[in-house]
């Protein structure tokens, strides 16, 4: 019987050799005569140890890693195919406590099956969502999303049962489901994982949604920076067709829903959504004014869900196992699990999905083990480029969208970027300005001007000029920028720059 | 407006079998840059023509986008991570590294034209800061020893 290894195709995975580990073990095993099978999985999300290999054995898969080719042979010799002991064997992968201890619901076949393989996504509890949803009404549908309490992944955390149930009742013969993949935010890669390594769960989530409202188009908006993600979303779109998951009859139930990823072409703001709807289009990703909502008149003028990779990725397991399943996961009002990411300085980074409630401090020490380079941890940022910066004394903070917005702080697309002793802050507030002048629409001045002054002040800053002056300038700024933009990018761009300038006010040249 | 370069069936072959999508002007720049490696000023008639779009608008969007471009790259284009995970880990000084060794700032190219050199706000390899992509390679954990090694390696592919 043939032996089955594990080698990751996610783009972190390969970006490290893991495509190279694969083919070193190909080679060899032919040479020795062994019967393996192969298959590229997705990736458990424990990045300091990728490359990580698997294999299946009796009592489960066993985990090497981080491997590169010249391991391969030694692997090998220590007869790894049976599970044998070697110096980089991790012992069960899924015993592994970075693992175990998460509560994986979205991100429950991640990492365990072949991405493209439909009866792999089949076994494991594929599709069960759209079979329990092809049997409800359109309003039990919407009902059980309500009641799972979900609400938007990307960042602005609205409740997307309330979205449905707006396209819903909006009546109009060509309606539009719109997956938000444009997943911009440095620290974050969740979104990714999902694409590359569980397309069929985005696509059941869609699907879905397009029952729930009418709506019988949907796009996945991504961004060209994932060139992996586009290769595999197209190869998953293709065989769902083919298998008559997608189409004008799913699954012989006369309904229609049919899908296309569209690329977008390096324009931070066209996460946002009018901006996105805007885009695909075919124009300049302008942010558009609100109202009228997306969900009453979105793209092209049609009612439209824009929701996150995530929150679409979630729905799967609600219409599955009920609201209430998930709902029972998680704090306050932000419930069911939130895949958390673990990025820059950090010795451990990765995904943690977990229910919402865990504080900073466990997820940056326990799970993260605190700074890669072994210094003190200076500084987080969570929720992208846009979210505020926290020093050491907010660690305690849960995860929770209120907790959060009660220090000013965002959990957003739930990235957690990671500062050590040596960051100099006011040059991360300038480089947020910066950001902020390199990807503004452009449409409303605040965004636009204000970002171009906000790094001239940020420049004088830094060089210690009049700070009697400037410091009240960039606050007053800052200002400008918080009420009269008009959308996130400006709006949200005091978030960083304010919250290094509060709680690292030494950076800036004040004494504290 | 220009004469029809030797480029031009190619790009009305990529316009007539995109042309009647939804928002067909994105795919339609993609699909020119993809086959071209960058899109010249010389389509911007044809497909307004198409489109039934002015010139300007369609000009607007190939310049509102800092993935497309209106110049030959060189052979191989080098994204380079400038954000804030990538700085977590080093990235300030790599990009420091990066230019000297290419001898070209960001959005230049060398004048053997064997690279371009492209700022990118973020990968998504944030778990392996810095990150750099050359074509569709994304690259982790790039250190100033590893940058230049890969890029002997590519500049001899």
């Amino acid at each position: 019987m043939s032996i089955t290894v594990y080698v990751p195709c996610d783009s972190s995975a390969v970006s490290l050799g893991a495509d190279l580990v694969a083919t070193a073990i190909a080679q060899i095993a032919a040479k020795r005569g062994l019967d393996i099978k192969l298959v590229r999985n997705g990736s458990r999300g424990m990045f300091w140890l990728e490359p990580l290999i698997e294999v299946a054995t009796s009592k489960g898969r066993v985990a090497y890693g981080p491997i590169q080719p010249d391991d391969v042979p030694g692997l090998f010799d220590a007869d790894f195919t049976q599970g044998g002991a070697h110096a980089l064997c991790l012992g069960l992968t899924e015993e592994l406590a970075y693992f175990k201890k998460q509560q994986r619901l979205t991100f429950a076949r991640i990492g365990k099956t072949d991405p493209i393989s439909l009866p792999d996504y089949v076994e494991n509890s594929g599709y069960r969502g759209l079979k329990n949803a092809l049997s409800m009404t359109q309003a039990d549908i919407v009902k059980a999303v309500t009641d799972s309490g979900l609400r938007g992944r990307g960042g602005a955390a609205f409740p997307t049962g309330i979205k449905w149930n707006t396209v819903l009742n909006t009546a109009s013969p060509q309606k539009y489901i719109i997956c938000n993949a444009d997943e911009g935010d440095s620290g974050t890669f969740s979104d990714r994982m999902v694409m590359e390594g569980d397309p069929f769960v985005l696509i059941e989530g869609m699907t879905i949604a397009g029952l729930a409202v009418d709506a019988t188009q949907g796009y996945i908006y991504l961004r060209i920076e994932y060139p992996h993600a586009y290769e595999v979303l197209n190869a998953a779109i293709a065989t769902a067709y083919q298998a008559g998951y997608l189409g004008d009859n799913i699954q012989g139930s006369g309904l229609t829903f049919n899908l296309e990823v569209r690329l977008g072409a390096g324009a931070y703001v066209c996460g946002e959504e009018t901006s996105l709807m805007e885009s695909l289009e075919g124009k300049r990703g302008l942010v558009r004014f609100k109202p009228p909502l997306p969900a009453i008149s979105g793209l092209f003028g049609q009612p439209t869900v824009v929701n996150n990779v995530i929150s679409l990725a979630s729905v799967p397991v609600i219409l599955d196992k009920g609201g209430d399943y998930y709902r029972d996961f998680g704090m306050g009002r932000s419930r069911g699990t939130l895949p958390v990411q673990l990025a820059g300085n950090i010795k451990r980074p990765g995904l943690v999905e977990l229910g919402f409630g865990l504080t900073l401090r466990e997820l940056l020490y326990d799970f993260g083990g605190g700074a890669a380079s072994g210094r003190p941890i200076r500084a987080v940022q969570v929720g992208g480029p846009l979210g505020a910066y926290l020093p050491e004394s907010q660690f305690d903070t849960p995860l929770d969208y209120e907790a959060f917005a009660a220090i000013w702080a965002v959990v957003g697309h739930g990235g957690i970027v990671v500062f050590d002793d040596t960051v100099n802050m006011a040059e991360m507030a300038r480089y947020s300005m910066e950001f902020c002048k390199i990807e503004s629409c452009g449409k409303c001045t605040p965004c636009r001007i204000g970002s171009t002054r906000g790094v001239e002040v940020m420049d004088d800053i830094i060089n210690g000029r009049n700070l009697d002056k400037n410091i009240p300038l960039l606050r007053d700024l800052c200002d400008t920028l918080l009420n009269g933009s008009l959308c996130a990018l400006g709006g949200m761009t005091p978030y960083p720059v304010l919250s290094a300038l509060n709680h690292f006010p030494e950076d800036f040249g004040i004494n504290a | 407006m220009t004469e029809s370069g030797t480029t031009q069936p190619t790009v009305q072959e990529i316009i007539a079998a995109l042309k009647d999508k939804p928002g067909a002007l994105l795919p339609i720049l993609h699909g020119i840059q993809d086959t071209l490696g960058y899109i010249p000023a010389d389509c911007v008639p044809d497909i307004a023509a198409e489109l039934s779009l002015s010139r300007a608008e369609v000009h607007g969007v190939i310049s509102f986008y800092h993935y497309f471009r209106d110049t030959p790259p060189g052979k191989q284009t080098i994204h380079l991570c400038r954000a804030e995970s990538c700085q977590a880990m080093g990235g300030r000084q790599l990009e420091e590294h990066v230019k000297a060794k290419l001898g070209i700032d960001f959005h230049e190219t060398t004048a053997d034209g064997k690279f371009s050199l492209e700022p990118v706000y973020c990968l998504g390899n944030c778990a392996c800061s810095p990150a750099m992509q050359i074509g569709k390679a994304i690259y982790g954990r790039v250190s100033a020893d590893s940058f230049d090694a890969t890029i002997t390696t590519e500049a001899s592919a």
